[in-house]
């Protein structure tokens, strides 16, 4: 049989693999092609960066074992084609990093079941899709109490990305610590309903400000907020990166995201074979989310947070430790003592004592 | 309240000063009768190339100016192609974009995440001593004053000047300009070039005034509303001006009720300059000029006939 010369260049390719395979098995082994979905660009210094570092990790560890790509800027609701393509170009394992992208993720995951998802921050698993997220409210528990310890006006004001269960977690995180330690604090939330869009969060932080907040804190992704709250001389927290560099005097510390591990682990889970779906939800006490230095606070301030970081990373210290008071009046249910990882991954309502109202 | 007002102001201020600026180049294109979908790329690219030569040289005002010639050199490539090969200019300009977004990203990617300085604020004496808005109105960024010049004079130059006669009459109807021994090609050559030089200068006010830093994408579609901006503004610059600041200023004033927990539903506030944008141009539809005030030639290529 001859080939054209008008034949894909694929099967000359794939002749030459197999050509090569018969003389050394090792070579012919085909790299695991490993394929990431980003929301906002490599580049937004927080979210999306943190993500890419764990990309970067699994290169550096499987060298000539793993290739990896990734398609930046994806938006939620138009990512189905963006996933179906890594999917259709080989890509057997593929991390769908923003909660939006749960259904699409589990659409293309039906079409390709010989493909394995790990979406981020999700709770619809399939045979061969698993979800992970990270326990980011226990970072905001912390930086919760420390608002609450520095502010004199009694007002923080924190900027929020899109009403989802993680977002309302860590408000209700954030605000339960910042009130354990000063029960008059007030926390004001605007919504950018962006999670990258730097003049919009920029322009709430300053509403916010405007509004009385002297302390910011966001969950939105660029280090505008922080910016914006430094150039007013007012403190601020960064997000998902150690964010220092754009605030020195004015960042009290970051919750930083730290994916590497995970990812890692993962990969070689499907190197050999033993990739199972499955659903982890960790935090301080596994390394996935991890605080930044303590700066530009008193020694008392920092010692409470310091301590607050080490009691939850052995367990003595849980957020939402029991009762639970929502906004309503009405107790949480409440079983061991705290509210369950599924109570918090779902978190719909507001404790008491935050004003206004969950975007619905 | 009477506090804040001066800082709502100054915000609104800067949320509105990038989209008038990159709208009123647009705004000088479309008269000229070229429709250039590429201000989004435009603007990206002068963000990316303002932030990077004001690092470089350390000098934030070298890098407005650095930006807004980005967004010229761009644009130039836009008129080389829809005016001397008259290409379809929807596919040319939205080539543009893209072209805009990608290389952006590129020439920014040594930048990412380098914090820089802001401009001091510049403060015009005794005006801005008037109680209650003087120091809001007469406090502000160097691009800022640089708009309301711009504003002054792309009004003048158009509705006031021979050559802006000329250049409304070949927006007009390109074929009659031709037979009256207009440059047409020439005439909208340059308000192209222009309308990159503001879309360029609008971006670099997002890198170093607006949010001083540079990251890809932080345009967030300001491109794409500066072109709703022209069409609601339907031929009038003052109009331009309006929509500019209603934009800016219903931005800010949603995520201050939300701030303030005003009950209404904040996806709507958000949802609200858009919203106020549809009803504006349905408005102006309604109330009847034919094309709502669009250059008769728009968007048409034009080969001049030997």
């Amino acid at each position: 049989m001859s080939i054209s010369s008008g034949k894909f260049a694929s099967i000359t390719l794939g002749a030459f693999a197999l050509a090569l395979g018969l003389a050394s098995p090792a070579m012919a082994q085909e790299k695991l092609k490993v394929g990431f979905i980003y929301v906002g660009p490599v580049g937004d210094f927080g979210w999306s960066y943190q993500h890419d570092v764990g990309r970067k990790a699994i290169e550096a560890a499987f060298p000539g074992k793993v290739e990896t790509t990734f398609i930046e800027n994806v938006p939620e609701a138009d990512s189905e084609r963006s996933i179906e393509q890594l999917a259709r170009t080989g890509h057997k394992l593929i991390f769908t990093t923003s909660f939006g992208y749960m259904e699409p993720t589990l659409k293309v995951a039906k079409k390709y079941p010989n493909v394995m998802f790990e979406h981020a921050t999700g709770f619809k698993r399939e045979k061969n899709v698993s979800t992970y997220s990270a326990k980011f409210h226990e970072g905001r528990f912390i930086i919760g109490k420390i608002a609450g310890k520095l502010t004199k006006s009694n007002t923080i004001g924190y900027v929020g990305s899109m009403p989802i269960p993680e977002v309302v977690a860590g408000i209700n995180a954030f605000y339960l610590g910042a009130k354990s330690v000063n029960p008059d604090v007030k926390i004001k939330v605007a919504w950018a309903f962006d999670w990258f869009n730097p003049g919009k969060e920029g322009d709430a932080a300053k509403a916010l400000m405007d509004q009385g907040a002297d302390i910011i804190t966001q969950h939105t992704d660029s280090p505008a907020p922080l910016q914006q709250a430094a150039a007013r001389g007012k403190y601020a927290f960064g997000q998902a990166s150690d964010m220092s560099k754009f605030a020195e005097k004015n960042i009290l510390t970051s919750i930083i995201d730290n994916w590497a591990p995970y990812y890692v682990e993962r990969t070689r889970a499907v190197l050999e074979g033993k990739w199972q779906s499955q659903d982890v939800f960790d935090g301080l006490a596994k390394g996935k989310v991890v605080m930044g230095p303590y700066v530009n606070m008193p020694d008392d301030v920092k010692k409470l947070a310091m301590e607050t970081e080490e009691g939850i990373r052995t367990g003595k210290i849980d957020p939402f430790t029991c009762p639970i008071i929502a906004q309503d009046g009405k107790a949480v249910e409440c079983k061991d003592g705290k509210l369950n990882d599924g109570q918090i991954a779902s978190m719909n309502f507001y404790v008491q004592g935050i004003e206004g109202t969950i975007p619905k | 309240m009477i506090d804040t007002l001066p800082l709502i102001i100054a915000t609104v201020m800067t949320a509105a000063t990038p989209l008038l600026i990159a709208a009123l180049g647009e705004h000088v294109v479309e008269r000229a009768g070229i429709l250039n979908l590429g201000v989004e790329g435009m603007m990206i690219v002068g963000a990316a190339t303002g932030f990077a030569v004001a690092v470089l040289t350390d000098s934030s005002v070298v890098g407005l100016l650095a930006g807004a010639l980005a967004g010229m050199a761009l644009s130039a490539l836009f008129g080389v192609m829809v005016v001397f090969f008259a290409t379809n200019q929807v596919a040319t300009g939205l080539a543009l974009t893209i072209l805009g977004l990608g290389l952006a990203g590129l020439i920014g990617q040594d930048f990412v995440g380098q914090p820089r300085a802001a401009i001091p604020p510049i403060e015009i004496p005794v005006l801005k001593d008037i109680p209650l808005l003087g120091k809001a109105i007469f406090t502000g960024d160097v691009v800022f004053f640089l708009s309301l010049i711009l504003i002054v004079l792309v009004a003048f130059v158009l509705n006031r000047t021979r050559i802006g006669l000329l250049l409304r009459s070949v927006g007009e109807n390109h074929v009659s300009a031709h037979a009256l021994g207009l440059p047409v090609r020439k005439l909208r050559f340059w308000a192209i070039l222009f309308g990159g030089l503001m879309a360029g200068l609008a971006g670099a006010y997002l890198s170093l005034i607006y949010t001083r830093f540079w990251s890809p994408g932080m345009s967030a579609g300001r491109g794409w509303i500066a072109l709703a901006l022209v069409v609601f503004a339907a031929g009038h610059v003052w109009r331009l001006v309006l929509g500019s600041y209603l934009f800016g200023g219903i931005t800010v004033a949603q995520l201050h009720a939300q701030a303030g927990a005003i009950a209404l539903p904040s996806q709507l506030l958000s949802a609200l300059p858009y919203l106020m944008t549809i009803a504006a141009l349905l408005v102006l539809s309604l109330s009847g000029r034919k094309g709502a005030g669009a250059a008769g030639s728009l968007g048409q290529p034009f080969v001049p006939e030997r």
